[in-house]
Parts: C-alpha cells; structure tokens; sequence
C-alpha cells in the first residue's frame, strides 16, 4: 500500500462502520422509522451513490475517453433495454474492447 | 419415545428450512460471483493484492460501499473519508434491518442477529421480505450461505484473473463495474421519474465536483458523499418518495 493510509486500518474502518449500521439497528431498535423525509432520503441514496460513482469516472475507466465512452454507450443502451447486470457490463466491456482494436488499427 | 421423534421432527423442519434458504439464495450467489469478479478486477488494477480484495469483500459484503472503499484507498483518502463514505452508501441497510427485525419470529436471538446481521444486503432482504410469514435463523442463515460464497469467491477469481490477463483485455474490463452500476440505474430511472431527476441532478453535481476549478480539488469519497447526500435531501424534500415501500 502507498503512504496515506494502512491497508489494514482501511479495512477495518470500512468493517467496523458497515458491521454497526448493518447490525445495530436489526438486533436493538424495533420502532419502524415513520419520517417521510428520511424514508424518501433513504430510498434515493443508492441510485445517488451508484449514478455519482459511474459518472464522470465511467469516461476514464479503460485508459482511453474514446473506448469508454463506446463502452457506456454500449451500456446505456443494454440497461435501457432491461438487460440484466452481467449482459450489460459483458456489453460495455465488449464494445469498449472492439473500439480499442479499431483504433488500434485506424 | 415421544420426546425423541418430536425432537427428530425438529430437526427435520430446521434441515428442511436451512435447504429452502440455500435455495432461495442461488439465484442472488450466482448474480453476486459476476458483480464481486468485476470489484476482484477493480481491486487489483486500483493497486490492491489479490488476497486484499478477497478479505475486502469477506468482511463487507457490499457492493457500492467497497467500490467507494477501494476508491478512496487508492486516492490515499484519509481514514474519516472512508468512515463517511462507508456510513453514507450504506446507511440504507439500518432501514432494512429495522425492517427484518419486525419480520423475524421470537425465536431469533440477539446472538444469531448480530452475527447473520452482517448479511444483510439489498438482494438477500429483498427475498427474505418477500417471504410469507415470519422468517427464522436458521432459514436466513441458509439464505446468506450461496451469496457470500459466491461473493467471495466472485472477487478471488477477478482479482486473479486481473493479474494474469493481457492489458488490452484489462482495460476493457475496467468499464465492466460501471456497466453494472448503469444497469441498476437506467432501469430504475426509466421505471420512476423521480430517481431520473435526482440521479440526473447526481450526475450533473459529479461532473461540476470533477472539472470546475476549485471544486475539482475535493477528493474522490468525498465528492461522491457531497453529491449523493445534495441530490437524494433534494428529492426528498421536493419530490418525495411514498413508494419507499421496499424498505
């Protein structure tokens, strides 16, 4: 691991926080959590996280702007069409590597 | 003589409850081997071991949240950047165990729960809640069996795979986790235009946090904590989700 962090305190910071919220709340509270606000919060956040994770970073994925954006074009189109996890990125990874072998050659 | 077959019988029933869990959890194990063989791939070209993916995901079992992890380790993100990034991605499964724990029968102790707890995640208690009736130990125990292992498993391959395979075939594989991450959003924006608007607005906010001048110099977890947080608290507070229904 380079400076800035041991790979070991990393994991364990990651197990700790993910271990309490997952447990905590399943084995002591009860009460279900009737506010409307944070139930709303809560039922946007994964597609949030997922859509700021892939975006713009999708673009620098494989090395090359071009192939990546073959690749999420590629994806988009799978997704859209309900494709499930594994075709849509098997589809992205595919055409992103298509695009690199006809750069390649250009 | 009674006491003994009554006993049997017991045991029968839990073997009988332990095998439908296993089943009922096949389908989401082999989902899990392909989504955990692109974070293995992930894992290695972001610089980790191969055995430091694989003890990632052993003690996690999380899809985002890893990926997040692995980002900020990469980045030499500090270690509260890590703990918020982690309590943020992953505080909807607080919700969902708030949720279980009303659907578990008696029976389930405070000892079981804090350890098959760790197995909650999106998949396993969507299928555990959509059971009928109340759910038991040794059923969800049963349940988590195939998805951790295809989880595990899953990223000891990619990680191995990521070392051994000839960079062209790397790269592309660089895009396969994103192409999963689309695949669970395109759909659920096509299906509510609710999450179209707040994961369009996410996007928008992610790409100001990366290419504007100041902003830029935020860090990766922490850019995806601000935009996350700003585009989920706006919908909530302008258009808010009823149908949180899951939860």
């Amino acid at each position: 691991m380079e400076p800035g962090g041991s790979f070991w305190i990393y994991l364990l910071v990651m197990f700790g926080v993910t271990y309490i919220i997952r447990v905590i709340p399943f084995a002591i509270f009860h009460k279900k959590i009737e506010n409307p606000f944070i139930r709303s919060f809560l039922a946007y956040i994964p597609y949030t996280v997922l859509a700021a994770m892939t975006f713009p970073a999708v673009f620098y994925s494989t090395g090359s702007v071009i192939t990546s954006c073959a690749g999420v074009a590629a994806a988009l189109a799978a997704a859209y069409r309900g494709k499930s996890l594994f075709t849509v990125a098997v589809c992205a990874s595919l055409v992103s590597f298509a695009a690199g072998l006809i750069l390649q050659y250009l | 003589m009674h006491l003994r077959m009554a006993l049997t019988d017991k045991g029968d029933k839990k073997m009988k409850q332990f095998l439908q869990g296993i089943k009922d959890g096949a389908a989401i194990g082999i989902g899990y081997f392909s989504v955990s063989f692109t974070f293995g791939l992930a894992a290695v070209s972001s610089g980790l071991c191969w055995w430091e993916a694989l003890l990632i995901s052993m003690m996690n079992l999380t899809s985002a949240g890893q990926f997040a992890g692995i980002t900020i380790m990469a980045s030499a993100g500090s270690y509260i950047e890590m703990a918020v990034s982690q309590f943020i991605i992953n505080l909807r499964y607080a919700l969902m165990g708030i949720s279980l724990s009303q659907k578990v029968d008696r029976n389930f102790r405070a000892g079981q729960k804090s350890f098959l707890g760790f197995a909650i995640t999106d998949e396993i208690f969507a299928v555990a809640m959509s059971r009928e009736g109340e759910i038991g130990s040794v059923y969800f125990g049963g349940l988590a069996v195939l998805p951790y292992l295809g989880w595990t498993f899953g990223t000891l391959t990619g990680a191995v795979c990521g070392n051994i395979l000839p960079a062209n075939i790397g790269n592309a594989l660089g895009i396969a986790i994103y192409g999963m991450f689309i695949a669970i959003i395109v759909p659920a924006m096509k299906a509510d235009s609710r999450i179209f608007k707040m994961a369009a607005l996410a996007v928008l906010l992610s790409c100001c946090m990366h290419y504007l001048p100041v902003l830029g110099k935020v860090s990766e977890g922490f850019s995806i904590i601000i935009c996350a947080v700003a585009a989920s608290a706006i919908g909530a507070a302008i258009e808010p989700m009823d149908g949180a229904a899951n939860l």
